[in-house]
């Protein structure tokens, strides 16, 4: 195995462990997710329970999607990565345990409380302070299992795919901190530190950059390793790289405003938030188009490699969401798409198409390898996956634009006299069809992921221990 | 000082922090370094110092 290095071997079992939550919790996020699609076409499946309505269980599908499905994945992938490219052992085992075990205690705290309707109600930060102090202790380990790692490299370089994780583990960290500052009144209820227009510009400044950091930067990292491994050829433009990484770090930071076009933040506020996010587009295409350049003269390999096939379709909605978005970003066009579907539609391009799928990609060249074994038990189910997954993003997407731009249009209609031309229920009615196909596209989706979820079995079930730590060998 | 003139000035930063990155990330100098760095995801691959060569080969120009 190891020539003149010292035989240390990497910690595989933090990274199998978070790979295979992965899965399962990509299985219940967007059940949960499919699930209250369903209830918005059959109010009935509220069942007139509190803890069954859609306002308790969407802020549970949401954390399960971004924190213990994308969370996992990150986890995942950042510890295989930094082992792999500083050819370094993780700095602690125990350490990296911790992170583990807390951030899936953490998970099921969400799921426990969420449904209970204990929240702080803010967006993407709902869970209640006690939660949040784990959260922080166990970010901070995360932090220091990562960066220790980085000290104990055996090569002179950083590689790049490290600077985006380092990027974003440090910047989510100062996020979650920063906005859940909070004055706890009771073990289950806190109240904001912050208050009017400041908690909004605190709350966005969370809202936007974990977009940009946890579901972008983390994930580009991802991209930046996956790509190349899998499409056995280097990185396009690692000069091109470095500009990306610097650029998008300095950018999105500022972009939050946006999503408060046309309320009581000063209106120099939402023009910056504005401006920041037009320009966010230069370095966002630029990650976009190293990574497919990255494929220049192995396009072929597309043909016949459907994870390679994952990788790049995800670069390709990375590429078409961060378009929309700063479209979207533009106070002219805020007013036609703010508070309708078609916000919805541009957060699962991005969650569907770029975050799940460059997760699954690297999912499956992963898995084998944490294994031990050869590759995955099935390439056809990867292929079958692949084509429900596109399939179902697309429905998502066309769905949401459609009832978006309906709405849109309806809510903005007025009578010669100033009235309203519609009732806020003629648009509900109006958006029954989109609501109708969006369950559909998740539920490919979801069935996508439930293949996925029996490939990954078939292939890890015969793992020997022998074979474990065969893997595990730095090369 | 005007807040505005901050302002102003924070802008010109951001510029002249950018022009220096993409100097320095495409200066010569660092053109060795960089290839370097790009192979680092191939490091592992136990048997193929050989394969290794051939990744660093196929991008030297950019």
């Amino acid at each position: 195995m190891s020539t003149a290095t010292t035989p240390t071997a990497y910690n595989y079992k933090v990274v199998r462990q978070f790979a295979v939550m992965t899965v399962v919790w990509g299985i219940v996020g967007m059940a949960m997710g499919v699930f209250i699609a369903s209830q918005l076409v059959w109010p009935e499946l509220n069942f007139g329970l509190p803890w069954t309505t859609f306002g308790r269980l969407r802020p549970l599908h949401t954390n399960a999607v971004i924190f213990a499905f994308g969370g996992c994945a990150l986890f995942a992938t950042s510890y295989y990565v930094v082992q792999r490219t500083t050819q370094a052992r993780l700095v602690s085992d125990g350490l990296a345990a911790f992170t583990f075990w807390g951030w899936q205690a953490v998970i099921v705290l969400a799921a426990i409380t969420l449904p209970m309707g204990l929240t702080s109600t803010k967006e993407y930060a709902e869970l209640e302070w006690p939660i949040d102090i784990l959260i922080a202790v166990v970010w901070v380990s995360y932090a220091l299992v990562f960066f220790g790692t980085i000290m104990k490299r055996k090569m002179k370089h950083i590689y790049v795919g490290n600077w985006f994780f380092g990027g974003f583990i440090i910047t989510v960290a100062v996020l979650h901190i920063v906005n859940s500052m909070a004055m706890p009144v009771t073990l289950t209820k806190s109240y904001s530190m912050y208050s009017g227009a400041t908690d909004a510009m605190v709350q966005w400044w969370y809202g936007h950059n974990a977009v940009g950091f946890f579901l972008t930067a983390g994930f580009l990292g991802m991209m930046y390793y996956f790509v190349p491994k899998q499409a056995e050829r280097p990185i396009y433009s690692y000069r091109l790289s470095i500009v990306h990484f610097w650029a998008l770090i300095a950018i999105y930071i500022w972009a939050g405003p946006h999503h408060l076009h046309y309320t009581a933040l000063p209106d120099w506020a939402q023009s910056l938030g504005m401006v920041m996010s037009l320009i966010l587009l230069a370095p966002s295409w630029g990650g976009m188009i190293n990574g497919m350049m990255t494929l220049s003269g192995a396009w072929h390999k597309l043909r016949t490699d459907p994870i390679l096939r994952f990788l790049v379709v995800a670069l390709a909605f990375y590429g078409m969401s961060t378009f929309e978005g700063p479209m979207m970003a533009i106070k002219t066009v805020n007013a036609l798409s703010h508070y309708t579907d078609w916000t919805i539609g541009h957060v699962h391009a991005g969650a569907l198409g770029w975050v799940a799928m460059i997760s699954i990609g690297s999912l499956y060249h992963l898995i084998p390898k944490v294994f031990g074994r050869e590759a995955m038990y099935s390439t056809p189910l990867i292929n079958a996956h692949f084509w429900l997954a596109t399939i179902g993003t697309v429905l998502y997407i066309v769905a949401m634009w459609v009832n978006g731009i309906t709405q849109g249009l309806m809510w903005r209609a007025v009578n010669v006299d100033g009235t309203p031309t519609y009732s806020f229920v003629e648009a509900l009615e109006a958006s029954h069809p989109g609501f109708i196909v969006r369950a559909i596209g998740g539920a490919f989706f979801l069935l996508g992921m439930l293949l996925m979820a029996y490939n990954v079995w078939r292939t890890v079930r015969h793992s020997k221990a022998a074979q474990l730590e065969a893997a595990a060998q730095t090369a | 000082m005007d807040i505005n003139t901050l302002r102003g000035l924070g802008t010109v930063f951001a510029f002249v922090a950018f022009v220096g990155v993409v100097i320095w990330a495409y200066s010569t100098s660092k053109k060795k370094d960089f290839d370097e760095a790009a192979q680092l995801p191939f490091a592992d691959e136990e048997d193929d110092k050989a394969s290794g060569e051939q990744h660093k080969d196929a991008r030297s120009d950019k």
